[in-house]
């Protein structure tokens, strides 16, 4: 087996862990500037999962693929100390206020411009816990989806062996190359990263970033053209801005509420009913109880 | 045309338990609606099938039998279900959040270029006034889910596609037969006809599913048990509550050891560690041995006759009075407020 094309989806995502008041906007999307941001934990797993194939089948590149601001460069550098051999940003003003559905459209016009064999993504992000892009960019592309993988057992003749982990088993499945995994967080954890990989990337920088780094880069990235991580752009892509951002997203954010536990002192109550009654009726109001 | 349709999952041969959830909620949505209930199921050796969906009130039922599909496929059931929306027009989708329905829902959805939301915790029917537009929306779906790691609760809505998609996780949404001789009009799919060569692209060669085991973690609601249950009879109060509420039973060591309920339900030091969005504590005295494994739960109600027992000190409220008295009075407490 020859090498493969693989691309890695990854996203940038806050920290849920550490959400304060800001977090949301008026308009109810997310304020991203306001939050710790870390590289999806599932994510890392398909990093991994790219990179044992990478590993076992000489001749195979790993291609991060992350769609967000300027700043979701971070996560691209973070893969390729780690191992990914370059990476793309997807960034553009017409993708804010995506949902799934439009991300996906995005990412699979991004994907069009890009040679792959295999695409492999986390299962879902921290900020949203969908499960949705994975699935959605395979369908837009027309691949075979294989979601829940666990494990890469091998590749023959364009036919990859996989393992999902379900509610209460293993599937082993195989699929025709190319195709769309996504990969579960019981998956091996990503390596960590590789210091000649962090000495060799540690300057790769997009176009934005040179333009507004203090130091003088452009002289490097000459003599060094993989450091240079490309930017692509709604034009590079060549996307229907119809289909983009919160006018081409389907679901609409209505409203938002912040979950409130209150009572820090607790709260005595005796057994009458009357008691009772208003307890569930503070349970459903505020959302404990669906 | 224009119905609420529900993917109904098979689960070892039988309607999973979240569907007939889904369908019980389809149901009084298409009533509030005006509208049909319709269930598609797909498998294989399904004769009878409809059985076990059509006390829940669904008015059609679409089978798609075939021996290929024993096991769920994602690009067959795909191809199959969107074949039907296609024709259906339906204005709304349910389908379970498990690894299928989470599987299959996104991809449903980019077919039919639709939105879909995950993992809702609520469905309720309204308008949506969109003032930029000028514009009146009458009868959306409002998709209520948890999001940003529980932090926010988020109402979505699709006001311009369909159809409106939604998965619900299992145990989220009660399940209620609405008539144990209600008959649905059953339509048999042609398989053949829908599906083609290529949709069987990926191949199952194994499969190792084990049993259905008692998993108290995944719960957002634990109703716990203490020895100040007083007997195995009694627990069956708590059980009672467990499932009106959504939830699962949860023990102390000392209601294991005296034999009131099985020990993988045991929580703390010895049994499994819980962080649900609701504790209940009943007749539980709050040993740390106990406490280290539930006290991370979001919020914690204790019922004990004894207002001084540890647990009153962790817990967010703390009602006074006996679990068999007062369990009961919650749960129709619960009702009159649960929609």
């Amino acid at each position: 087996m020859k090498g493969l094309k693989i691309i890695v989806l990854a996203k940038q995502v806050p920290d849920t862990r550490n959400v304060g008041k800001d977090a949301m906007k008026a308009d109810g999307t997310v304020n991203r500037a306001a939050l710790p941001a870390i590289f999806n934990p599932e994510d890392l797993n398909a990093l991994e999962q790219a990179l044992r194939i990478k590993d076992n089948y000489p001749g195979t590149t790993v291609t991060l693929l992350t769609m967000g601001p300027g700043r979701a460069a971070e996560i691209v550098r973070e893969g390729m100390y780690r191992g990914a051999d370059k990476g793309y940003l997807l960034t553009d003003r017409a993708f804010a206020g995506s949902d799934t559905l439009a991300t996906s459209y995005a990412i699979s016009c991004a994907i069009k411009k890009i040679n792959f064999d295999l695409i492999i993504a986390g299962r879902q992000a921290i900020d949203g816990d969908t499960a949705q892009v994975g699935p959605q960019v395979a369908e837009k592309l027309g691949l075979p989806q294989v979601t829940y993988a666990e494990h890469v057992d091998k590749i023959v003749k364009n036919k990859i062996t996989i393992q999902r982990r379900l509610e209460r088993g293993i599937e082993t499945v195989t699929a025709p190359l190319p195709c769309l995994i996504t990969v579960n967080a019981t998956a091996p954890e990503c390596r960590p990263r590789n210091a000649k990989h962090l000495m060799k990337f540690k300057h790769a920088k997009t176009v934005t970033e040179l333009q507004s780094a203090v130091e003088d880069y452009y002289k490097l990235h000459e003599d060094r053209p993989y450091l240079r991580i490309p930017e692509l752009s709604v034009l590079d892509v060549e996307a229907d801005t119809n289909w983009l951002g919160l006018a081409g997203s389907p679901t609409k954010v209505k409203a938002i509420e912040n979950v409130v536990f209150a009572a820090k002192d607790a709260k005595q109550l005796t057994a009458d009913q009357k008691d009772l009654d208003w307890l569930m009726g503070e349970l459903v109001a505020n959302h404990t109880l669906g | 045309m224009n119905n609420i349709f529900v993917f109904c999952e098979i689960d070892e041969g039988k309607i999973a338990d979240v569907s007939q959830e889904l369908l019980t909620k389809g149901r009084s949505l298409a009533n509030e609606l005006k509208c049909n209930l319709e269930a598609i199921v797909i498998g294989s050796k399904l004769e009878g099938i409809e059985s076990e969906i059509a006390p829940y009130g669904a008015d059609t039922i679409f089978v798609a039998d075939d021996k290929r599909l024993e096991f769920y496929l994602t690009l067959p059931f795909t191809t199959i279900i969107v074949d039907l929306f296609k024709k259906q027009q339906p204005q709304i989708a349910l389908f379970g959040a498990t690894s299928v329905g989470r599987d299959l829902g996104p991809r449903v959805s980019s077919a039919l270029k639709s939105g879909l939301t995950a993992d809702c915790t609520s469905l309720v029917i309204g308008n949506h006034e969109d003032k930029k537009e000028g514009k009146v929306y009458e009868n959306l779906l409002y998709q209520i889910r948890p999001a940003f790691g529980g932090n926010i609760i988020a109402t979505i809505i699709n006001p311009d596609c369909r159809p409106q998609m939604a998965t619900v996780r299992e145990g989220v949404m009660k399940k209620e037969i609405i008539n144990k001789n209600h008959k649905s009009k059953v339509v048999a799919i042609d398989v053949n006809k829908v599906v083609t060569d290529v949709d069987f692209a990926v191949e199952i060669i194994e499969r190792h599913m084990e049993p259905r085991k008692i998993d108290i973690k995944k719960s957002q609601v634990i109703v716990s048990g203490g020895y100040g249950v007083g007997s195995r009879e009694n627990f069956k109060l708590l059980y009672e509550l467990a499932h009106v509420l959504g939830g699962e039973v949860g023990a102390s060591r000392a209601a294991v050891d005296a034999g009131y309920v099985d020990h993988a339900r045991q929580v703390g030091q010895t049994g499994v560690t819980v962080r649900p969005k609701l504790y209940i504590a009943c007749g539980i005295s709050g040993q740390v041995q106990h406490t280290a494994g539930m006290e991370e739960s979001a919020m914690i109600i204790s019922i004990n006759t004894d207002p001084t027992a540890p647990i009153t000190k962790i817990a967010d409220y703390n009602i006074t009075g006996d679990v068999s008295e007062v369990v009961p009075r919650l749960i129709e407490a619960y009702r009159k407020h649960s929609k």
